[in-house]
């Protein structure tokens, strides 16, 4: 064992010093807001198969006002998810050729995004028609 | 080099990745308005739209509940995938355990939400 006791940097916080890996940081966290979100659903697919006392159970914890505010929390993650997840999709997929020109980042994600509103409203509708 | 090298498992959990991460930047946000604000306030949906005979109806149904499953386990395959490979960014060696752990509780969740939606009946 060597007695030798070399400076080594520390690590810690690295990525407060610049603010693109600040940025990062929130975006990766992100996953874990549309992971909780995903276990409150898991709570109420349980709970529905115990019966209907059960599920209005849960139905009445999901309108107390701190399960509402903790929504709110996690919808601004879950909208910061998908505005990251498709601002880096130019990086993360194949080029897109259109025209025999590729298309500009900025398109590609501008398409992305309106595509993923579209989505959110179909199924908006579509729950508002199930309900009706 | 050998006609039979190892292959990686890597592209099997950067695919599930992938979906869940795409699947849910597509409609966790909606879903989160309606089940979380929208619904328990009352407010834009018709009463009664999760109530325990519309909710049975849509969970029983093969698209409902398939697409029930698809945001719970994907989006959970997506987040421990990026929180295993997050870990080297707070100094954590990343090693076989991290990788059970991440992927056990993804693997956790899709096995819990299989049974309870296959116990729902079609």
């Amino acid at each position: 064992m060597s007695k030798r006791k070399p400076y080594v940097r520390s690590m810690d916080g690295w990525w407060k010093k610049n603010p693109y890996f600040v940025e990062y940081m929130i975006h990766e966290s992100t996953a874990l807001f549309v992971a909780a979100y995903c276990l409150v659903l898991l709570v109420g697919v349980i709970r529905l198969g115990q019966g209907e006392a059960a599920w209005n159970g849960w139905l009445a914890a999901m309108q107390s006002p701190l399960s509402v505010l903790c929504h709110l929390v996690l919808l601004a993650g879950a909208v910061y998810h998908t505005y990251s997840w498709f601002k880096i999709l130019p990086i993360t997929m194949p080029p897109v050729i259109v025209g025999g020109k590729k298309m500009a980042p900025e398109a590609l994600t501008g398409t992305a995004l309106a595509v993923a509103a579209a989505a959110g409203l179909a199924l908006l509708a579509l729950v508002w028609r199930i309900a009706l | 080099m050998s006609k039979y090298r190892t292959r990686s498992n890597a592209p099997i959990f950067w695919g599930l990745f992938g979906a869940g991460g795409m699947l849910s930047a597509l409609f966790v946000p909606m879903m989160i308005f309606i089940t979380g604000i929208a619904v328990p306030l009352g407010f834009l949906l018709p009463a009664g739209t999760m109530s325990y005979p519309k909710m049975l109806a849509f969970a029983q149904n093969f698209i409902g509940k398939g697409f029930i499953f698809a945001i719970i386990s994907l989006s959970l395959w997506f987040c421990v995938h990026r929180v295993y490979h997050s870990l080297h960014e707070f100094g954590i060696h990343a090693g076989m355990g991290a990788k059970l752990l991440c992927y056990g509780i993804a693997m956790l969740v899709t096995v819990v939400c299989a049974v309870g939606l296959l116990g729902l009946g079609f």
